[in-house]
């Protein structure tokens, strides 16, 4: 038989196997390969929240998607071309995301008895033999008898040589997609690097899966998928929070002041305390609280010190670190709290994607406590909001809450990334010191913006208390007196008001200003939102795409913006938290689309419910 | 070590700071604010030793900090003319360990309750002392929450009656040096509102001590709990149910200096100096000996009023080691990484590992 060979625009893959099958691996280095190949893409890593579920079970099962083409990629596909699975429980846990007519590569050696009653198929059903899988291009591939082969001279033991099997798999496909094997060769040379008989083996079982594809002709086709017509520069690519630890590295630099981090340890957070705490050279402090109170309460003695205070954690440790934000808005003291958010309400669903903490950012402390919101819209998107939340928070003293979410963060696309003289100088106002001992110092004097000066102890003269008690305006005395707490709380809001004439201005993604209808999203749903806006305009209809990542405040021109369209929609992965904001803000009459099932919104899905809702507009 | 020689070596470290010392008076630590507590009221003596030791330590007022929680006492960084921070309860732990971690240079005062530290920040104290991050804790135990008008603490005696407690408390109190020395604190003292001299020297050795220092300082609420110490603080009483400790001397009490305490193995006891025993069979307080100090912990006893303890509470240093200190250890990995990682360049750390062109 004849190998073709075939063009393709884009191809999902999708990898499942167990837990310990090394899945989250192998799409990574798929993924880089793919980056330096200059494809668009997006990926969408999903494990379960137990670091091993019992071996071979369907809640055991770990997956990871990745869209990738050459036109623009913005999602990491509803539905995959290509489904790997180690073993039954993946095929079982993942086959209903698999496209009609789509290849199944499926390692045999997981489908034995075992494995199938592990994955609670009946006794005697073997799903790749019983003929479930007509409707699907079936590769069967056993991945640990061709591991043996490859590898048995070297004497290696029975655990080290299934370690390898994702090895396999990963050559396999690179042949299929025609890619080159070197970034991952090299890639397991150095992490290998002291284990030298692991990183042979692991090299040779990536070429043996490579050859494979090229010697045994399971596969009709071997696929090319061009590069892609991005906008021109240098890119690498880049998860979301990974994005955000740079963001804060850069800022800090631009600022020219130390910063100290804070945290305790959080799904799906912990990489944000990971990445910071291998920057120590760049005068970074990290240090892991004994818990989420403490995190965010030492960023606060640390900002009250001189250093950019910030903490992060997702929603369960937001709520509890709720008191201490609260005293940050007293102090008006710079303070970055990043959260990212995932399904809850309580402990919820660890690392599942949702969006439902913006009501918790805007209203969740106690008494008018106004802080300013900003949501990153893709992984590479979290570089430049993680900047704005430091910048904002240092040039207004006011506490900023980042609301990233797991699916951005742990999701990863090309990034143009920036020169470090092209970033803007964050510039922070500091008391200097005073000689003047007769005149009381004021440590709550005001500019034109409403922000006080920074006075760091250590500064000479301006010795000076603060508290969580409300304080007179100016002097910082304690102060019951009820206009002065009117005042204080007017002034509080005012400054976080005026901020909106300090970030950009609204802008419209796609379509133009005014028109039938407009989608409005924030934060991770973007790419959904811009595909779906793409589509819905090809097929003729007059919709436009509003992406808001200043929410509090917003955009001086959103309003008008938002009046200028006869319907507003606003599809949210949580009950409907921007839109009631969006009401109850400008009175505006739109359009929910909730959805919270731990995953992003499907491009289809989405298009769907946006017709029906173009349908019954909701007043 | 004995005290002069930390007070010698301490006094050399920073010579330069001392020499060019603006000569503070123990006044110019007052602010301008209204003192707000109750006359009669502990704290008025603590405030007033701690701004009588502010001169001593050798520090410009432009780099003192206090930090407190809520509480009554926690209201006193608004009587210290220094930096502080009135912040939320329990919390004051945390905030002054992300400040000294950031800011070494400064001299850091956490001032705590027992409500504050032991119930609702109880979390933050321990992990504190575990730490030992290089600052000094006075923690104001007047058995009784008073600010919010007088419920049992966590180190309220069985038996109390309170507020929230008409029919008795039945919650085992916390002994705060106990559990100060299972947090593994390095510096471990105690001192009371009473003797106000011994106070002072108590926050001079806490300022001293290069690590977590915990001074728990027994101070009487006048309003809530009157008495709660007077077996301890009381004149007439003190001589006989209370012991101060002194590095390398012998524990001698008793209103003759007539009694004295001696070990036999690790069992303490009571013995009258005279025929039978002599100072040299006495128990030699090492501030150095963790077991020891865990012993005198335990001299712990809540008598009914009226009664006498067996064995007399002691103040002073209980326990004094020198060991690594978080936040120096923090800013020393954070040099060694600007020392040995290579140049902090931004750009390079943007490109990271591997890069495309799209031309
Ligand atoms: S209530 Fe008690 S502790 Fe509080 S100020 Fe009054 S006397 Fe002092």
């Amino acid at each position: 038989m004849s190998i073709k060979d075939q063009i393709q625009e884009e191809v999902t893959i999708r990898f499942a196997g167990d837990s310990g099958d090394g899945m989250q691996l192998t799409g990574s280095l798929f993924t880089n390969t793919t980056a330096l190949l200059g494809n668009d893409l997006r990926t969408l890593p999903e494990f379960p929240a137990e670091i091993r579920a019992p071996a071979g079970t369907v809640p055991g099962v770990s997956s990871f998607q990745l869209k990738f083409g050459s036109n623009e990629v913005l999602t990491p596909g509803d539905e995959c071309d290509v489904l790997v699975v180690m073993n039954s429980a993946a095929l079982k846990a993942n086959l209903s995301l698999l496209k009609k007519g789509g290849i199944v590569i499926a390692n045999t050696s997981g489908f034995d008895k075992k494995n199938l009653s592990l994955a609670k198929y009946p006794a005697g059903v073997n799903p790749l033999e019983d003929g479930s899988l007509t409707e699907y291009e079936l590769i069967e591939v056993d991945v640990t008898k061709l591991v043996k082969e490859a590898i048995s001279d070297m004497g290696l033991s029975y655990k080290d040589e299934e370690r390898t099997k994702n090895m396999f798999v990963l050559g396999l496909l690179y042949w299929m997609y025609n890619r080159p094997m070197e970034s991952t060769i090299s890639f397991l040379e150095t992490k290998f690097g002291n284990k030298p008989e692991i990183a042979e083996a692991n090299v040779r079982v990536l070429k043996a899966g490579y050859f494979y594809g090229e010697t045994a002709e399971i596969f009709s086709s071997r696929i090319t998928v061009k590069q892609a017509d991005l906008k021109p520069g240098t890119y690498r690519n880049i998860t979301g929070n990974d994005a955000t630890v740079l963001g804060l590295v850069a800022a800090a630099r631009k600022s020219n002041m130390p910063l100290f981090f804070g945290s305790y340890p959080i799904t799906p957070a912990s990489d944000i305390l990971h990445g910071l705490s291998m920057h120590k050279k760049f005068g970074i402090t990290t240090f892991q609280a004994e818990d989420e109170i403490a995190a965010v309460s030492s960023s606060i003695g640390a900002s009250f010190g001189g250093s950019i205070g910030v903490t992060s954690s997702s929603g369960p440790g937001i709520a509890l670190k709720g008191e201490a934000i609260g005293l940050a808005v007293m102090l008006e003291l710079p303070l970055v709290v990043i959260n990212v958010q995932r399904a809850g309400p309580s402990t919820g669903m660890p690392t599942k994607t949702e969006q439902a903490d913006l009501l918790q950012a805007m209203y969740g402390r106690n008494g008018e406590s106004p802080l300013v919101i900003v949501a990153p819209s893709s992984p590479a998107d979290c570089f430049e909001m993680a900047f704005e939340a430091v910048r904002i928070s240092l040039e207004h003293m006011i506490p900023v809450m980042y609301l990233s979410d797991g699916y951005i963060a742990n999701g990863s696309e090309p990034w143009n990334f920036p020169k470090a003289d092209e970033l803007k100088d964050i510039k922070v106002r500091l008391e200097g010191p005073r000689k003047d001992t007769e005149s009381q110092f004021l440590p709550y004097i005001r500019d034109e913006r409403g922000v006080r000066r920074w006075a760091i102890p250590g500064t000479e003269g301006i010795e000076h208390r603060v508290g969580g008690l409300e304080k007179e305006d100016e002097t910082g005395n304690v102060s019951y007196d009820p206009d002065n707490h009117q005042k204080m709380t007017n002034l509080r809001k005012e400054k976080r008001d005026r901020v909106a004439d300090f970030i950009p201005l609204q802008e419209v993604d796609q379509g133009k200003e005014g028109g039938e209808i407009v989608l409005v999203g924030w934060g991770g749903t973007y790419g959904s939102l811009r595909t779906v806006t793409h589509q819905l305009r090809k097929e003729g209809m007059d919709v436009s795409h509003i992406h808001v990542k200043y929410i509090s405040p917003f955009p001086k021109n959103l309003k008008e913006l938002l009046e200028g369209y006869d319907q507003v929609i606003v599809p949210e992965i949580n009950d409907g938290q921007l839109v009631r904001l969006l009401r109850s803000e400008y009175m505006l009459k739109a359009t929910p689309i909730n959805k919270v099932k731990g995953r992003p919104f499907g491009v289809q899905e989405l298009k769907a419910e946006v017709k029906k809702a173009i349908k019954t507009p909701v007043s | 070590m004995p005290i002069e020689t930390l007070i010698d070596e301490f006094i050399a470290e920073h010579k330069a700071d001392l020499d060019n010392l603006p000569g503070y008076s123990a006044k110019e630590f007052s602010s301008d604010q209204d003192v707000r507590w109750c006359p009669g009221c502990g704290d008025y003596t603590i405030l007033k030793q701690v701004q009588n030791a502010m001169p001593d330590l050798g520090y410009a007022k432009k780099d003192i900090v206090f930090i407190s929680g809520i509480g009554c006492s926690s209201r006193f960084p608004y009587y210290m003319d220094t930096f502080g921070m009135h912040s939320i309860h329990g919390r004051a732990p945390a905030i002054a360990t992300g400040l000294k971690v950031s800011r070494p240079d400064l001299s850091v005062w956490i001032i705590t309750g027992d409500g504050d530290s032991l119930s609702i920040g109880a979390n933050h104290f321990v992990q504190l002392l575990r730490r030992n991050v290089n600052v000094n804790l006075l923690l104001f135990n007047n058995e009784i929450y008073g600010l919010t008008k007088g419920q049992y603490s966590p180190t309220t005696p069985v038996g109390a009656k309170f507020k929230s407690t008409p029919y008795g408390s039945i919650d085992h109190p916390f002994n705060p040096l106990a559990l100060s020395l299972g947090a593994d604190g390095s510096f471990v003292a105690r001192a009371m509102d009473r003797d106000p001299k011994h106070l002072k020297e108590m926050i001079l050795r806490s300022h001293q001590h290069q690590g977590a220092s915990m001074l728990e300082i027994y101070q009487n609420c006048i309003v809530f709990n009157d008495g709660a110490f007077e077996l301890f603080t009381d004149k007439k009483s003190r001589p006989t149910e209370a012991i101060y400790l002194e590095q390398g001397q012998p524990l001698i009490f008793g209103k003759e200096k007539d009694r004295g305490i001696r070990l036999d193995g690790l069992q303490p006891e009571i013995v009258e100096l005279g025929d039978d025993f002599s100072k040299d069979d006495l128990w030699i307080h090492d501030e150095k000996d963790h077991t020891k100090a865990h012993l005198l912990s335990r001299f712990f006893e809540h008598p009914p009023k009226g009664q006498s303890v067996t064995f007399p509470r002691p103040f002073g240093v209980l326990y004094a080691a020198d060991r690594p200190r978080y936040d120096e250890d923090v800013v020393n990995q954070v040099e060694y990484a600007k020392a040995n990682h290579g140049e902090a360049d931004l750009d390079a750390l943007l490109e990271g590992p591997e890069t495309w062109v799209v031309k």
